[in-house]
C-alpha cells in the first residue's frame, strides 16, 4: 500500500496545480498533464535478443514490458512516467560493454539493467563502472557476490547460483541419496556449480564421487555416461542451451527401464521446454530446483495469479497466447522484481537525473527487507547491501504426469553464506 | 563401467556420428571438389534442413513416421533447390574466386541463420522418431533409431556413389571436376553442372539434418560444428574423394569416441583436434589424396 | 613520398575525428582502433602474403591472456603486460606456424582453425586461472600504461590511435620495402618465387610470426583497455572478423582493414537500433559488396584513381 501511496502523490500535486486547464479539458486532461510535464525515467535493458541467450531474452521483455505497463499504470516512478530502452547485445561480452555505453551516451539512460549471460555481465560491468551507471543485472551468477565487479553493479531480483545450490544440499542428502556424480557444462555456470555443491554436500555427510564436465561444444551425451560410477546415488545434472533435450533424451535411452540413480537437476536444462516433450518421459519422477514454481502451486500466494495475468503466462508456465510457447520461469521474474526494486530506490533517493547516480546506488545498498507481494511474486527477499546480492528462497518440484510438481521450499536462511566483499568501502 | 561394454558403447556412438559425419561431408566434398570453392553456409543448409524437417513433420498428421518420412522426401529437395539458386544468382557471378565465395557464403550463413530465428524463433525443439525402439543390452540401453540412421546413411552413400559412378549426369560432373574448360568445349553445360552439384552438395546436408534431427533437436545456431567437422572430415579425406571422405569421417568418428574413454570430456576435445591438425599438417594432400 | 603522405593524412583526419566525435562514437572509435591493429596484423598474413588463416583468434587470444593472466595472478600492469601480451602472440603465431605452414590454401585454413579451436579449449580447460567462458575483469589499477589511465575515454583513445598509427606506418614500411615485395611474389606465384631462390616457408613464418606480434598486442590492449579478457575472444568468429574488414576495407591495402572495422562496426551499430535483424542485413552487405566491388572499399578506389597506395 506504501508504494502505491508515494507514487500517487505527485499526481495529486499536478492535479492541483492543472486544476483550471482539468476543468475545462474534462476527466481525459487528469492524468494527461503529469506525463506531459515529468520527463520520462529512461531505463536502458541489455537484451540477449539474438544468439544463445535469445530464448531467457524474448521472455526477458515479455516480463520487463508486463512490470513496466503496471508501473505506469500507478503513476510511473516517483511521478515520473518510465521508458524501457531495449538493445541487443548478441549475447556477446564485447557487444555487451557496446551496448553499455550505448544506452548510457546515446539513449541517455538514468541506469541499465536486465543482463542474464554471466560473461555478458562480466564484459560489461567494467564499462559500467567507468560510465559511473548503475548496472543492475539479472544473471543468478556469482559473480557480483564473489566481489569480482564494482560498486555501480548489483544483483537485486535474483538470488545467486551459490545461494540457490547451498540451499539444494541439505534435502538432496536427505531425500534423494549422498553419493552424487555432477554433470554440469565446462563454462562458469558449471564451475559454480562444481564448486559450491560439492562444498555443501560434504557438509551434509554426503560425497561428490564423480564431476563430469561437458564442452560446450558437445552436441552427443552418451559416451560420458559411462563414466558415471556404479555407486552414485543421486545424479545432479545441470546443462543449458540447445543441447539439454538430448542429453534427458540420451539418458533416458541409456538407463531404461533398468536400475537408475535418482535424478536431481536444475530447470536451467529445461527453461522454456515443455516438460511434456516426447523424449523427456525418463524425467517422470526425477527433481528439479525452481527458483520460480513453474505450474501454479496449490498454496501459491496472492501475486502470483496477477504476475502470471500480467506478463501473459497461464498455469502451466506457458505463453496464454500460445500453449507450446513455454516461459523461462524461473528466471524471468528477476526482471520483474528488478524493475520494482528501482522504482523503490530511486522514489526512496529523491534521484532527479543523471547527476543524482551515486545516491542511487546508495539509496539501493540501504535497503534490506524485500517482502512478499506483487512486487515479488517469486517471493520475500534480503538484499545484502555490502555484496550487492539479494536472496530469496527456493523452491523443489518434481515431475508428476509430465508437470512439474512443488513439493519443498527451503527458507532464506539456508542460502546465506559468509560476505566475500564489501561493496560499501569502495569509491564511486 | 568396465572396459568392455564401455569400448562397445564409444564404437557405437562414433559409429552415430562418422556416418551423419560421411553424409555432411560428402556433400562438402563434392562442392569442393568439382567447385574447388569452400562453403561455409554449408553447416547452415543443414540447419535450414533440420528447420523444414521440424515445420513438415509438424503439419503432417498421424504417427510420428508418416511426418518424419515425408520430411526426408520433401525437404532435401527444397534446399537443393535454394542452393542451386543461390549458386546462379551469386556464386556464378563471383565466377567462383574462392575468397569471394568464402565472404558471400558466410553472408548466406548470416541470412539463414537469422531467418531461421526469426521465422522458427530461438528455442530448441525436438522432432520425434518414426520409431522408438530401444535396445536393452546386458550393461546399458541404447537407441535403435541411431542404428537405423548408421544404415541409412549408409544406403544414401551409396546412392550417391552409384550416381556418381554409373549416370551420366556423375560422369559430367567428374568430367568438370577433372577440367572444366575441356567439358565446356566438349558441349557440357558446365554452369548447370555447378548449379546442380551445389544443389545436390546441399540436399545432402539436408538428409543428414533429417535424419539426426529425431535424436538431437532443431536449434537455429546448430549448424557450426558440423561444419567445422565436416571441413576436417573432407580434408583429412583428401579433397573431392568420396572414398575418402568415408574413411576419413570413420576415423574421426570413431576416434572421438575411443579418445573421450579415457581422459575428461574437454581435454578429450583438445587431444582429438590436435590430433587431426597434426595428421593435416604431415598428410597436407589428405589420406586418399594425390600429392598436389 | 605519395604513399607516406596519404597515410599521414589519413592519420591526421583520425585524430581529428577523435577530437570532435561525441562520447559514444568516440569509444566505438577506440574499439575500432584497436580491431583495426588486430586487422592490420591479419592483413600482413592474408592480403600480402596470401595466407588464408583461420586461427588468428588464437593469436588474439594469448595476447589477451598473456596480458590479463600476469594482472590477476601476480598484480602486474602497463607496459610490460601489453608487451607479454604481444610477445605472446608472437611466439604462439610462431608455433603454430612452424607446423601449420607445411600445408597450403584450404588445408592451411583449416588446420590453423583446428590449432584455434584446440586453443579455445584449452583456456576453458584451465578455467581455474582463466576464468573460461566467464572470463577475468581486469582491475583499474593495472589499467595504466606510461601514466595513462585506461578506465578514461579520452587517454584510451588517444592511446588507441598511437598504438594503431604506429601499427599501420610500420605496416606500410614493411610493405613498400624488398622484403614487401617478396611477400608479394608469395602471395601471386609461390613456386616461382621458390625457383628465383626464395624460400617461401621461412618468409612465410617470418610474416605470420609479425602478424601475430599485431593481434597479440591487439588482445592486449583490447584486454586492458576495456577491462575484460574472455575465451570467447578465442572463437572461431574472431579469426572470421578481421578477415572480413581486411576483404572489405580491402585486402592487401594498408589502410584497408581499419576502414572495414569501421564500416562494418558502424553498420552493425546502426542496423541494430532498426531491428534486431541485423545479422541478415549484414549477411546481405557482404554479399553485395563481393558483387559488385570484390576488391573492397579501398581496392576499388585503388583501382580506378589511386594506383600507387601500397
Amino acid at each position: 500500500m506504501k508504494t502505491t501511496l508515494t507514487s500517487f502523490a505527485p499526481s495529486r500535486r499536478a492535479v492541483l496545480t492543472g486544476m483550471g486547464a482539468g476543468l475545462i479539458a474534462g476527466s481525459a486532461g487528469l492524468v494527461r498533464p503529469v506525463w506531459a510535464q515529468a520527463a520520462p525515467l529512461k531505463l536502458g535493458f541489455q537484451l540477449h535478443a539474438t544468439g544463445i541467450g535469445a530464448s531467457y531474452g524474448r521472455w526477458y521483455q515479455r516480463t520487463a514490458d508486463a512490470a513496466l505497463k503496471k508501473i505506469n499504470e500507478a503513476g510511473g516512478i516517483g511521478g515520473r512516467p518510465v521508458e524501457i530502452v531495449y538493445e541487443d547485445d548478441g549475447t556477446d561480452p564485447a557487444r555487451g560493454a557496446e551496448v553499455v555505453d550505448k544506452l548510457n551516451s546515446q539513449h541517455g539512460c538514468d541506469l541499465i539493467f536486465g543482463t542474464l549471460f554471466s560473461h555478458v555481465v562480466m564484459g560489461s560491468a567494467p564499462r559500467a563502472g567507468e560510465l559511473k551507471v548503475p548496472y543492475l543485472v539479472c544473471s543468478e551468477g556469482y559473480h557480483v557476490a564473489s566481489g569480482a565487479l564494482n560498486r555501480w553493479t548489483l544483483q537485486p531480483g535474483i538470488t545467486d547460483v551459490r545461494s540457490q545450490i547451498s540451499s539444494m544440499a541439505p534435502w538432496v542428502a536427505g531425500n534423494l541419496g549422498k553419493k552424487v556424480t555432477m554433470f554440469f557444462p565446462d563454462y562458469a555456470f558449471g564451475y559454480d556449480h562444481r564448486d559450491f555443491f560439492t562444498k555443501a554436500i560434504e557438509a551434509q555427510g554426503g560425497q561428490v564421487v564423480a564431476q563430469i564436465a561437458i564442452p560446450p561444444t558437445e552436441t552427443s551425451y552418451t559416451r560420458y555416461f559411462a563414466q558415471i560410477p556404479a555407486e552414485t546415488e543421486v545424479l545432479y545434472h545441470v546443462m543449458v542451451g540447445p543441447g539439454v533435450l538430448t542429453f534427458v533424451k540420451e539418458l533416458g535411452e541409456f538407463y531404461g527401464s533398468g536400475a537408475k540413480p535418482q535424478l536431481f537437476g536444475f530447470i536451467d536444462s529445461l527453461e522454456a521446454v515443455d516438460t511434456a516433450t516426447p523424449g523427456l518421459e525418463f524425467l517422470e519422477g526425477s527433481h528439479f530446483w525452481e527458483a520460480h514454481p513453474r505450474v501454479k502451486p496449490a498454496d501459491a500466494g496472492a501475486a502470483e495469479g496477477d504476475y502470471r495475468a500480467a506478463v501473459g503466462v497461464d498455469d502451466n508456465g506457458a505463453s496464454v497466447a500460445d500453449a507450446k510457447d513455454v516461459a523461462t520461469y524461473s528466471h524471468m521474474f528477476s526482471a520483474w522484481e528488478t524493475l520494482y526494486f528501482i522504482k523503490q530506490a530511486v522514489e526512496a533517493s529523491g534521484y532527479a537525473g543523471v547527476a543524482d547516480r551515486q545516491k542511487l546506488v546508495e539509496a539501493m545498498e540501504a535497503i534490506s527487507d524485500l517482502p512478499y507481494g506483487i512486487e515479488r511474486p517469486q517471493g520475500a527477499k534480503v538484499f545484502n547491501g555490502k555484496t550487492h546480492q539479494a536472496f530469496g528462497s527456493q523452491n523443489i518440484s518434481k515431475i508428476e504426469g509430465g508437470k512439474l510438481v512443488k513439493v519443498h521450499t527451503t527458507t532464506i536462511d539456508e542460502g546465506k553464506y559468509d560476505d566475500a566483499v564489501d561493496y560499501t568501502t569502495m569509491s564511486f | 563401467m568396465s572396459f568392455g561394454p564401455f569400448l562397445l558403447l564409444a564404437l557405437m556412438e562414433g559409429l552415430v556420428s562418422a556416418a551423419v559425419l560421411a553424409l555432411m561431408a560428402s556433400g562438402l566434398s563434392l562442392v569442393f571438389g568439382v567447385m574447388r570453392v569452400v562453403n561455409v553456409a554449408h553447416g547452415a543448409f543443414f540447419m535450414t534442413g533440420a528447420v523444414l524437417a521440424w515445420f513438415v513433420a509438424g503439419h503432417v498428421p498421424g504417427p510420428p513416421v508418416w511426418g518424419w518420412l515425408a520430411a526426408l522426401v520433401v525437404v532435401p529437395p527444397m534446399v537443393g533447390l535454394m542452393a542451386a539458386a543461390v549458386d546462379t544468382l551469386v556464386l556464378k557471378r563471383l565466377e567462383y574466386e574462392p575468397e569471394a565465395v568464402i565472404v558471400a557464403t558466410i553472408g548466406l550463413l548470416y541470412i539463414l541463420e537469422q531467418a531461421a530465428l526469426i521465422g522458427f524463433g530461438p528455442d530448441a525443439r525436438p522432432v520425434a522418431a518414426p520409431f522408438s525402439l530401444r535396445l536393452q543390452l546386458p550393461w546399458f540401453g541404447y537407441s535403435g533409431y541411431k542404428l537405423f540412421v548408421v544404415a541409412a546413411a549408409g544406403l544414401v552413400l551409396l546412392a550417391l556413389w552409384l550416381v556418381m559412378t554409373r549416370t551420366r549426369f556423375g560422369l559430367v560432373m567428374r568430367a568438370t571436376q577433372v577440367d572444366r574448360t575441356t567439358a565446356r568445349a566438349f558441349g557440357i553445360n558446365v554452369d548447370r553442372v555447378y548449379a546442380g552439384t551445389f544443389g545436390l552438395g546441399a540436399a545432402l546436408a539436408a538428409v543428414a539434418a533429417v535424419l539426426v534431427v529425431p535424436t538431437t533437436q532443431v536449434h537455429y545456431l546448430m549448424g557450426g560444428d558440423p561444419l567445422l567437422l565436416s571441413f576436417i572430415t573432407v580434408i583429412i579425406g583428401g579433397l573431392g574423394s568420396l572414398r575418402g571422405t568415408l574413411v576419413a569421417a570413420l576415423i574421426i568418428g570413431l576416434s572421438d569416441g575411443v579418445i573421450s574413454m579415457f581422459w575428461a570430456p574437454t581435454l578429450s576435445k583438445i587431444i582429438a583436434t590436435l590430433l587431426v591438425a597434426l595428421v593435416l599438417v604431415f598428410r597436407p594432400q589428405g589420406l586418399f589424396g594425390a600429392k598436389a | 613520398m605519395k604513399a607516406w603522405l596519404f597515410h599521414l593524412v589519413a592519420l591526421a583526419g583520425l585524430a581529428v575525428l577523435a577530437a570532435v566525435l561525441p562520447a559514444y562514437h568516440a569509444n566505438n572509435l577506440a574499439r575500432v582502433l584497436v580491431l583495426a591493429v588486430y586487422a592490420t596484423g591479419y592483413n600482413l598474413a592474408f592480403g600480402y602474403t596470401g595466407m588464408l588463416s583461420l586461427g588468428h583468434a588464437l593469436f588474439f587470444g594469448a595476447g589477451m591472456f598473456g596480458a590479463a593472466l600476469p594482472v590477476t595472478l601476480w598484480g602486474w600492469g602497463g607496459v610490460p603486460v601489453l608487451a607479454l601480451g604481444m610477445l605472446a602472440g608472437g611466439v604462439v603465431a610462431g608455433a603454430v606456424g612452424l607446423l601449420a605452414l607445411r600445408t597450403k590454401g584450404v588445408s592451411f585454413m583449416i588446420v590453423t582453425l583446428m590449432f584455434a579451436q584446440a586453443g579455445y579449449l584449452t583456456l576453458i580447460w584451465f578455467n581455474a586461472v582463466t576464468g573460461g567462458d566467464q572470463g577475468l575483469v581486469l582491475p583499474g589499477a593495472a589499467r595504466r600504461v606510461l601514466g595513462i589511465d585506461l578506465t578514461q575515454d579520452a587517454p584510451r583513445l588517444w592511446l588507441a590511435l598511437g598504438i594503431y598509427a604506429v601499427a599501420l606506418l610500420l605496416a606500410v614500411a614493411l610493405v613498400r620495402s624488398r622484403f614487401g615485395r617478396i611477400m608479394l611474389a608469395m602471395r601471386e606465384n609461390e613456386e616461382r618465387s621458390r625457383m628465383l631462390g626464395y624460400n617461401p616457408y621461412a618468409v612465410k613464418l617470418k610474416v605470420l610470426v609479425v602478424s601475430g606480434l599485431y593481434a597479440g598486442l591487439a588482445g592486449a590492449a583490447y584486454g586492458l583497455f576495456f577491462g575484460y579478457a574472455g575465451a570467447g575472444f578465442a572463437t572461431v568468429q574472431y579469426s572470421i572478423l578481421p578477415m572480413l574488414y581486411s576483404l572489405l576495407g580491402g585486402a592487401g591495402t594498408a589502410l584497408g582493414p581499419l576502414i572495414g572495422a569501421a564500416a562494418m562496426f558502424w553498420l552493425i551499430d546502426f542496423v541494430s537500433s532498426l531491428t534486431n535483424a541485423y545479422l541478415m542485413l549484414v549477411g546481405v552487405a557482404l554479399i553485395v559488396l563481393v558483387l559488385f566491388a570484390p576488391r573492397g572499399i579501398l581496392g576499388f578506389v585503388r583501382e580506378r584513381w589511386l594506383p600507387w597506395l601500397p
